[in-house]
């Protein structure tokens, strides 16, 4: 399914985020896929996505500078493609 | 920063740690890394590797590449297998699939956190079997296809490339397709008994264009553990992957008796940073081991700084070098602008490790037929014990 910035999204419940000096690694156990989250303001973002009511919602609430919004979201499409975050119910 | 220089510096647990459960093995494959056979008798207990992977598991080390020598042998394999997986650390291990049948093939297809890789180092009998011993092309096809058919999907074929198969990659490839896996390619290191084979086994200038080549067009649905990143500087763009050396950076090895080893092709004293027996456990030695730090600072490539394919090879792989008496600042020995070559012409002796678990070579029993030699009996000395000292014996 595409990224919808409007929609909510949350960490998928097989990841587990472990912190390092960069941001974190992020490993997902059912796919067994490793990504690399590589700030830790994008941590914060991933982290936050299932108290937000959407994507876009938790660049606001997280302090996103409002020109790396682009940044941000491809980051999260890249994030769902490879089901590290995936939409809420 | 790039991520790439994050990883130089070293993380706060590997991402990618190899732990050799045991050095027994059903097989003697000529180039094993870790020169398995016997099992040592120091090996962690169960209640050890239990407590192991709770450190894992606190250190959120994510996954455990599991190998051995063979490590179904060990008989609590399966219940460490399990435990690790209750402790959200997954596993992949490596096996010659000797243990697969198809009930082990069902159980491992209903777990999400376990992947399987099958060892395999020729498409054909006649080229696998030459490494890895008579029947094993047949040990593994029918493990392969004990997971296929109980619906293990994805599981790893994995390839050590030789001179040998280098020709047979799309025949690997295919094998992979049949049986719904994925294939697996490395590099063949002269660790553990692959000195003794180095020579004969590792592919050719030209061959390492073929697989440099291959590997581009392929690159995408092929894993290599990126452990080919010493071929960039054949082309524009570099391989899919960490061109990096991760040797106690992001990698490591936790070898049978609880040493750990900077990377799994690294065994030997040089590469030792500690036992996880000590009171600081895997964690004390992963983030206090002095090797470490020191492989953790920056370094200046040596002997390869002026060269202008640095940048894309980084000076190769530390253990090619060091296994083949190389200095590990200068250039890996199949390095692609040919230095690696020359400088092997002017080196002595290679290190080798003295850890060694190959079986003893049976001695063949000589029978000899026809009139016995006749050899004197050695000299008598006084208090000889020999009963026949001074007699002359037939042998």
């Amino acid at each position: 399914m595409e990224f919808d910035p409007d929609r909510p999204y949350r960490c998928s419940p097989a990841l587990a985020l472990r912190p390092e000096p960069f941001g974190a690694l992020a490993y997902h156990f059912g796919t067994r896929r490793l990504s690399f989250l590589k700030s830790t303001k994008l941590v914060e973002v991933v982290r936050s996505l299932e108290h937000q009511p959407s994507a876009a919602a938790a660049l606001v609430a997280a302090e996103v500078l409002p020109e790396e919004h682009r940044t941000y979201l491809a980051a999260l499409a890249r994030l769902a493609e490879a089901g590290t975050i995936e939409p809420r119910p | 920063m790039k991520l790439s220089e994050h990883f130089k510096l070293g993380l706060d647990a590997p991402i990618c740690l190899t732990w050799e459960l045991t050095y027994a093995c059903n097989l003697a494959c000529v180039h094993c890394l870790s020169s398995s056979g016997r099992r040592d008798p120091r090996e962690l207990s169960t209640q050890e590797c239990k407590a192991l992977i709770d450190e894992f598991q606190r250190m959120q080390v994510f996954y455990v590449n599991i190998g051995g020598g063979e490590p179904t042998v060990r008989p609590d394999f399966w219940e460490l297998v399990d435990y690790a997986v209750d402790h959200q650390v997954g596993v992949k291990f490596s096996t010659n699939g000797v243990r697969i049948d198809r009930a082990r093939a069902r159980a491992l297809a209903a777990s999400d956190y376990v992947d399987v890789q099958i060892s395999l180092d020729g498409a054909t009998a006649e080229v696998n079997d030459v490494v890895r011993g008579p029947g094993s092309y047949a040990t593994a096809l029918r493990a392969m296809a004990n997971l296929r058919d109980e619906g293990f999907r994805d599981f790893k074929i994995s390839v050590v490339m030789t001179r040998q198969n280098v020709g047979q990659l799309d025949d690997f490839a295919a094998i992979a397709e049949e049986h719904g896996a994925q294939l697996r390619i490395t590099r063949l290191r002269p660790s553990g008994r692959g000195a003794d084979v180095w020579d004969e086994l590792h592919p050719t200038a030209e061959q390492q264009l073929r697989l440099y080549e291959w590997l581009s067009a392929n690159g995408d649905r092929v894993l290599t553990g990126d452990s080919f990143f010493h071929l960039n500087a054949l082309g524009s763009a570099p391989l899919p992957g960490l061109n990096l050396c991760g040797a106690g950076r992001v990698v490591c090895l936790v070898d049978p008796v609880g040493d750990v080893y900077a990377c799994p092709f690294a065994i030997h004293r040089e590469f030792l940073a500690g036992n996880v027996r000590e009171p600081g456990g895997f964690t004390g030695v992963w983030r206090g081991s002095d090797l470490f730090a020191r492989l953790r600072e920056p370094s200046d490539g040596g002997a390869c700084s002026s060269c202008s394919a640095f940048d894309s090879c980084q000076g190769g792989c530390m253990a090619a070098k060091f296994f083949t008496g190389l200095p590990l600042d200068g250039p890996d020995p199949e390095c692609v602008r040919g230095h690696g070559e020359r400088a092997l012409a002017t080196v002595g002796a290679a290190p080798r490790s003295d850890v060694d678990h190959s079986r003893r070579k049976a001695v063949p029993l000589q029978l000899t037929f026809g009139p016995p030699a006749v050899v004197p009996a050695p000299a008598l000395r006084p208090c000889d014990p020999n009963p026949l000292s001074g007699f002359e014996v037939p042998r």
